[in-house]
């Protein structure tokens, strides 16, 4: 299996990732080799095979709908990038 | 004081032959000493390691002591510590200091250890090597020009040269097992919700599982005791009792039953770790065990299959990442979608972003049948085959890793090489079974793991498993010559 340069592209996309051109044929050989190793799963038939999503096979565990959270935005602010009144700032999404 | 084991150093304490003070400061000059050149740790937190030791000694005072009171560990920089930079291994949480301690780290504090520092480790824990890691490779100390394995490679690391008697570690699909072979310790990875995952940083939720590394079973028994528990802030926690770990040590292994898997002795395994394997399991036998051949059919499969569930969790779980709350931001981003985008592309080293691009594929419309419902459909016949395996045999043993450790840079430009670092511990996380690695000798002159899996909840036959090895042999007390001497 080999992915195009314009596959890699578009993945990149989708992955949220602005990528270098000059990385880009390196990731599709890598990427590609990587699928050919996934594909070795075609090896076997599992039509009848139920999905397993957790190991236990446990079911989501549920709790009272209390409110517990408490309002830490003291705390989390000073991490942010950019902040001014309380809002995390990012670049102009409407002119 | 830095041979002798958490029995040893607890009673020591008590009976006031030094501090915890005393003890701190001696484990701290061994990472001055040694950790230029070895870079097991990211953060050495000395202030705060004084601070909690002094805590401590007035604790024995007051004889308020537990038995891990007073005893030093490393935290993996993958848990989450209140005030203290948790990096993951990432330019991306190069600037990260969480407001919060995750379960495990509040857990620790409050059995009275103290914390010397975060250990490094590959980016986002995704790596073999330990390479992968913004803040440079970690040196394995039996040979510094080779890789201590990895995700877990700096905690390993400063494990084996005795920098600290303990530390945390994750392990997702042999992030523990692989690092404590290739440098010669105890680690163990539980079942899969025994050790609570709130405030680690997820890789793969589904796979994710917190465990402890040392120098023998008998010391991962205390710290293991400490950090297993049910915790409602982990909705995939388990909720059943904890098994007394060091309590159970000296369960008999006379009548035990132990699974070779024809498939984790096969090509592709160095002889001569094969070798060394071999005899670790005569000696089981010579201990009264009993030996029998077992297949896990579709084991040649845990590889691929891991990594699509891998790669689509981590896809996911690595989308938090934007530049906008927390973590690395781009300077001067044009608009809302080149702030995001530029952000994770400078801040993700190679390997995350090829794995979010593989998780991302696998996921997208179209592939999502043939790639992640496939893999989790051969999830569940790996799961069945270690099912069946465990209705024959009490435990399965056989090599950690196909090979001893490699050098820096060998399998840094093929990922496939190093994805297969992992072949025989990658199934258990699958299954979400528990396994450890004990060190069973040398293959010129680098350390070998035995791999000891139990079945789910089984940590303390484990642990029993490896502690009565340990008895008669003398490999886990084996120490690399000291670095930077």
């Amino acid at each position: 299996m080999s992915l195009s340069e314009e596959e890699v592209r578009k993945i990149a996309h989708l992955g949220g990732l602005a990528i270098r051109d000059e990385n880009i044929p390196r990731y599709a050989q890598s990427l590609s080799s990587i699928l050919d190793l996934v594909n070795q799963m075609e090896a076997v038939d599992t039509a009848d095979i139920q999905p397993m999503a957790h190991p236990l096979d446990a079911i989501q565990r549920l709790r009272p709908d209390e409110v517990k959270e408490i309002d830490q935005r003291a705390k989390f602010q000073p991490l942010a990038p950019q902040v001014e009144n309380d809002l995390y700032l990012v670049p102009k999404v409407l002119e | 004081m830095h041979k002798a084991s958490v029995a040893e150093l607890s009673a020591a304490l008590k009976a006031r032959k030094f501090s915890s003070e005393e003890l701190v400061r001696a484990h701290l000059a061994r990472i001055h000493a040694q950790d230029s050149e070895l870079n097991s740790f990211i953060t050495v937190t000395e202030t705060e390691a004084l601070a909690a030791a002094s805590h401590a000694d007035r604790l024995i005072a007051a004889g308020e002591a537990g038995p891990l009171t007073g005893i030093p560990l490393a935290h993996k920089d993958i848990f989450c510590t209140r005030g203290v930079r948790t990096s993951c291994g990432s330019k991306m949480l190069d600037n990260f200091v969480p407001p919060y301690n995750a379960t495990v780290v509040e857990k620790i504090a409050d059995a009275g250890m103290v914390v010397l520092g975060k250990t490094n480790m590959d980016e986002f824990a995704m790596g073999s090597s330990n390479e992968n890691s913004y803040y440079g490779p970690v040196r394995n100390p039996w040979d510094t020009e080779r890789v201590p394995g990895g995700s877990s490679g700096g905690s390993a690391a400063a494990v084996a040269a005795r920098m600290t008697p303990l530390a945390t570690c994750t392990d997702t699909g042999g992030s523990i097992r692989q690092p404590a072979a290739l440098c010669g310790i105890t680690g163990l990875k539980p079942t899969y919700g025994r050790v609570s995952r709130y405030g680690m940083v997820a890789f793969a939720s589904s796979l994710d599982q917190g465990g402890v590394m040392g120098h023998s079973a008998e010391d991962t028994a205390y710290l293991l005791g400490a950090m297993a528990g049910f915790d409602p802030k982990d909705s995939t926690s388990v909720d059943r009792p904890v098994d007394d770990y060091v309590g159970g040590l000296n369960q008999s292994i006379e009548g035990l039953t132990i699974g070779l898997p024809r498939q984790h002795f096969g090509e592709g395994l160095d002889p001569e770790v094969g070798a060394v394997v071999e005899a670790a399991i005569r000696q089981y036998e010579k201990l009264g065990a009993k030996v029998k051949e077992i297949d896990l059919p579709n084991s040649p499969l845990s590889v691929p299959a891991y990594y699509v569930v891998a790669p689509a969790e981590c896809s996911s779980n690595l989308s938090r990442f934007d530049g906008v709350r927390y973590g690395y931001r781009a300077k001067h981003p044009k608009d809302l979608s080149d702030l995001y985008t530029r952000s994770r592309g400078e801040a993700f080293g190679e390997e995350v972003q090829r794995r979010i691009m593989v998780g991302t594929y696998a996921l997208s419309t179209g592939y999502y049948d043939a790639y992640y419902l496939k893999a989790q459909k051969i999830r569940r016949l790996i799961s069945d085959d270690f099912r069946q395996a465990f209705a024959e045999v009490d435990v399965i043993m056989g090599p950690t890793s196909p090979t001893t450790a490699f050098t820096l840079g060998e399998r840094i430009a093929d990922p496939i090489t190093m994805y297969l670092s992992d072949i025989y511990t990658i199934g258990v996380n699958l299954a979400g079974l528990t396994g450890m690695s004990i060190p069973a000798g040398f293959a010129k002159g680098l350390p070998v793991g035995l791999q000891i899996i139990g079945n789910y909840f089984e940590e303390a036959r484990i642990l029993s498993v490896a502690h009565r090895y340990q008895q008669v042999t003398d490999w886990h007390t084996q120490a690399p010559p000291d670095a930077g001497s």
